[in-house]
């Protein structure tokens, strides 16, 4: 009974960190990770708090999908997120206040990742509580470790070349972590073919 | 049949409307003081880079004086006014008010102003400006707010303390005039307030102690 739970739970850590990675393979949430992902710590900032925002929205869509019509169930959504930003926004200025201020309006914009409303229309509301928790964590934690990633890479290249602190660099780096994906995607699929 | 349904699609709705409600008035309730101290410890750590290495000797936060709304400050709430002496004489005046028309609501500043009506200091206590181009007026983001230092209401004349594309004689920011036109705007009417009401700033009690909080 647990084997199979834990070889489940890795496939689906798999699915959110590599396959279906918000950031690499769905393109989604691109404005704030665009946009924050000047420095490590503010990668790290606003990827925990997408990434606790995801968490409890998938559990709360999930656990009211019973009564949720389609008409209806947009705005809900929007209601459920936009509750849970406010409350990480205010969590965050009480005890983060240095963070809060570094990340700025962009913890408040949480509510516009399309990555959460995404994993809430896909799976939370077609899913029960354990499993939308699950999708959420590791959803989150893809869209977070991406972000640290871009992050550190945009703060170190920084150092020797400026141009990497400004948009463009954003999208610079976004566009190689995406094509190293890619590259090593395509290495396996034809070394799958080789053999 | 549709009326019953549309029914319990409202009724759905307003019970989760009033969970939410619920979730974020719980949050606020144990957040609330926390965030209004550590606003009230950003604001103290603000204070002294406002005064550009004036001499003082009094405690900056043991002069407050608020100054209860309305009055001709920027900002619809009370003023705040941190007073700074050296010895008995004045030094310096801080002033704490809201630039009401900026681009997404008011714009927290901190105005610091020597006795004799020349700015020291200003530094962006809390604003909600556009990420890339009014948040520019941040002192952390750019050196923008630095060209005030030492103007005063002569310095430029009134009638140019305006962003240049209006016509005055400060810069504005590359694809953003709305939160500068409200930031100078700010400054100007606080330079105003100080100018007419100086002595009695220097010359008032100082709020109850407890009031402040140490």
């Amino acid at each position: 009974m647990n084997a199979p739970n834990n070889t489940r739970f890795m496939d689906r850590l798999k699915t959110g960190l590599w396959y279906e990675n918000p950031g690499l393979v769905q393109l989604l949430g691109l404005c704030p990770l665009l946009a924050v992902t000047s420095t490590f710590i503010n990668g790290l900032g606003l990827g925990i708090a997408t990434l606790c925002v995801l968490i409890a929205s998938n559990a709360l869509v999930s656990a009211t999908r019973r009564w949720l019509r389609r008409e209806i169930r947009i705005p809900v959504y929007v209601l459920i997120i936009a509750s849970l930003v406010t409350c990480t926004e205010l969590i965050f200025k009480a005890w983060f206040p240095a963070l809060d201020r570094s990340l700025g309006i962009f913890i408040p914009l949480i509510v516009t990742n399309c990555a959460i409303v995404a994993r809430a229309e896909i799976f939370a509301s077609r899913n029960p509580v354990g499993t939308s928790i699950v999708d959420g964590l590791v959803m989150g934690i893809g869209f977070a470790l991406l972000l640290i990633a871009i992050g550190i890479f945009r703060e170190l290249v920084a150092m020797g070349w400026l141009l990497a602190l400004l948009p463009p660099g954003a999208f610079f780096s976004l566009a190689l972590a995406i094509a190293a994906k890619n590259a090593i995607d395509g290495k396996q699929k034809s070394r799958k073919l080789n053999r | 049949m549709a009326e019953s349904s549309v029914m319990r699609s409202g009724v759905t709705l307003a019970g989760i409307a009033a969970i939410c409600t619920a979730l974020v008035a719980f949050t606020y309730q144990v957040t609330n003081e926390r965030i209004a101290a550590n606003e009230q410890a950003w604001l103290e750590q603000s204070l002294a880079p406002a005064l550009s290495g004036l001499f003082f000797d009094s405690g900056v936060s043991e002069s407050v004086l608020t100054i209860p709304a309305p009055h001709e400050l920027p900002g619809a709430d009370d003023a705040i006014v941190y007073r700074v002496y050296s010895g008995e004489s004045p030094v310096a005046a801080l002033f704490v008010v809201s630039a009401r028309d900026g681009y997404a609501g008011a714009i927290r500043l901190l105005i610091g102003i020597d006795v004799d009506g020349r700015v020291t200091g200003i530094h962006v206590l809390a604003h909600r400006e556009t990420p890339g181009l009014g948040d520019r007026v941040e002192s952390g983001k750019s050196d923008w707010l630095r060209q005030f230092d030492g103007r005063s209401l002569s310095d430029p004349a009134p009638g140019a303390w305006r962003i240049k594309r209006d016509g005055g004689e400060f810069d504005q920011l590359t694809g953003a005039s709305v939160t500068p036109r409200a930031v100078v705007k700010a400054i100007r009417e606080t330079l105003q307030y100080f100018d007419a009401n100086a002595a009695a700033i220097f010359a008032a009690e100082a709020d109850a102690q407890d009031e402040v909080g140490e």
